[in-house]
């Protein structure tokens, strides 16, 4: 039985992770590569970096930043942000990333997928997707959740998958940062028309938000979250605890 | 020294980390004098079965991987470099395997029930065949840990060469094993601790 995975995921700008971090046995808290050998050593399934640098100093120091995560960490690595080209599947993948998840990049070229689909394989492609309810129908969001490109999401989702995106990322903007758990309702709309592994983020307060992803919406197969695991509110070794308990495999 | 071949197909950069964080001493390589002098190999791959069987042979290190083989020298197949080592693959047509390992590789999705999702990817358990000692591979880890997977193609009818399962509706081949040949279907080198200690035990064999 395949384990549900827990991914943390680190925002990096400029080589230093920005969101709030606090852990009091790290000494730098906020470098992504201490940050990733906690995370990792504590059980973290996999890590997603997300580069919300914009100029090209910084993302030299986050290829670099990268590079050295990867030479300690030997969990699956997944990096976001800034993917526009083939040719940046190609930076970061040369550095140690596993996967490479693509948002904006593919709203704006949506042959982003098939191109690097074919190159590196389905299994590396994410397509991550922020959508929001507008007019009684999902729609994705661009730029950071700011832009409404007028897509309907299960329509945008079940196209990507067929031009190779291997595994998707639904990050609803009505629940994230609410931390009244996960958006059930969009998530079982995307489950039901795609037959690659999905990943739940967006919303997750506490524990028993990610117990009831699982348990509500089996095919399911991760729950992604960020600043409360950063700020220790949910503890991965205690939440793949209470996650067993309830029957639920995971990698313990 | 252990020698990673280096074939023109996928990226090392991990396997090459991992390895240095076991403390073993590797070079990626495709000279045949290299290899010839490694005490241990290692065969990588990514992508489909007939494109990495064909890179194989055209830069003529299928005659050295077997050659190195026969002699006794420990080698270790990952992932595609797992399934090259059996006799043949059927991902887009029919394609020879090195044949050190008897067994073929077909796609996964027609064998697991339709509600399983493929690729096989994630972490899943490993289950070592009860009627059998546990391969000096798995001397470091234990029945029931789990390693990271990603494949659509598996190894099928390895029969007694299977040393390792995993359970995906049935059993899934994820490790196979022949006198002194090896291979896992996952990757060590992704799969934290539990992958570090299989490749530490593999740099001993």
């Amino acid at each position: 039985m395949i384990a549900k995975r827990i991914i943390p995921c680190l925002d990096v700008r400029n080589g230093r992770v920005v969101k709030g971090v606090n852990f009091q046995e790290l000494a730098d808290v906020d470098s992504p590569v201490e940050l990733a050998k906690f995370y990792s050593g504590c059980g973290a399934d996999e890590l997603v970096f997300y580069d919300i640098t914009a100029s090209a100093e910084g993302r030299a120091l986050f290829t670099d930043i990268l590079r050295k995560t990867a030479e300690c960490v030997f969990i699956p690595l997944t990096v976001g942000g800034g993917i526009r080209t083939v040719d940046d599947f190609d930076r970061v993948l040369k550095c140690g990333a596993d996967k490479v998840s693509v948002n904006s990049g593919a709203v704006m070229d949506p042959s982003l997928i098939s191109r690097a689909a074919k190159r590196y394989g389905d299994q590396c492609v994410v397509l991550s997707v922020d959508a929001k309810r507008v007019d009684g129908q999902f729609r994705v969001f661009a730029k950071g959740g700011r832009e409404d490109t007028g897509l309907d999401a299960i329509t945008w989702i079940k196209s990507g998958v067929k031009n190779g995106a291997g595994e998707i990322v639904l990050n609803s903007i009505d629940t994230d940062g609410v931390k009244d758990g996960f958006d059930l309702e969009m998530l079982s709309a995307v489950c039901d028309v795609v037959d690659v592994p999905v990943i739940a983020s967006g919303g997750a307060g506490c524990v028993e938000h990610f117990v009831t992803l699982f348990e509500t919406l089996p095919k399911v197969d991760a729950g992604l979250a960020a600043s409360i695991f950063h700020f220790g509110e949910v503890s991965i070794p205690e939440l793949k605890r209470a996650l067993g308990e309830k029957g639920i495999p995971t990698r313990l | 020294m252990l020698a990673v071949v280096d074939y023109g197909v996928g990226n090392l950069f991990s396997l090459t980390c991992s390895l240095r964080a076991i403390g073993a001493e590797a070079v990626v390589t495709g000279d045949e004098g290299v290899l010839a002098r490694a005490d241990r190999v290692i065969l990588p791959g990514v992508g489909a079965f007939g494109d990495a069987a064909e890179a194989l042979r055209a830069s003529g290190l299928d005659r050295v991987v077997l050659r190195e083989a026969k002699a006794g020298k420990p080698l270790l197949g990952i992932c595609l470099g797992m399934q090259l080592l059996l006799d043949y693959g059927t991902e887009y047509g029919r394609h020879q395997g090195l044949g050190l390992i008897p067994g073929a590789v077909r796609a996964i999705r027609p064998v697991v029930p339709p509600a399983y999702k493929v690729p096989h990817m994630g972490w899943n358990a490993l289950h070592f065949p009860k009627d059998r000692p546990v391969s000096p591979l798995f001397r470091y880890i234990q029945e029931g840990d789990c390693v990271y997977f990603v494949h659509s193609y598996a190894g099928m009818d390895c029969g007694e060469h299977t040393i390792a399962a995993a359970e995906y509706g049935p059993e899934l081949t994820a490790a196979v094993a022949r006198d002194n040949v090896y291979g896992v279907q996952f990757h060590p080198e992704k799969s934290g601790p539990v992958g570090l200690n299989i490749l530490k035990a593999f740099c001993e064999l």
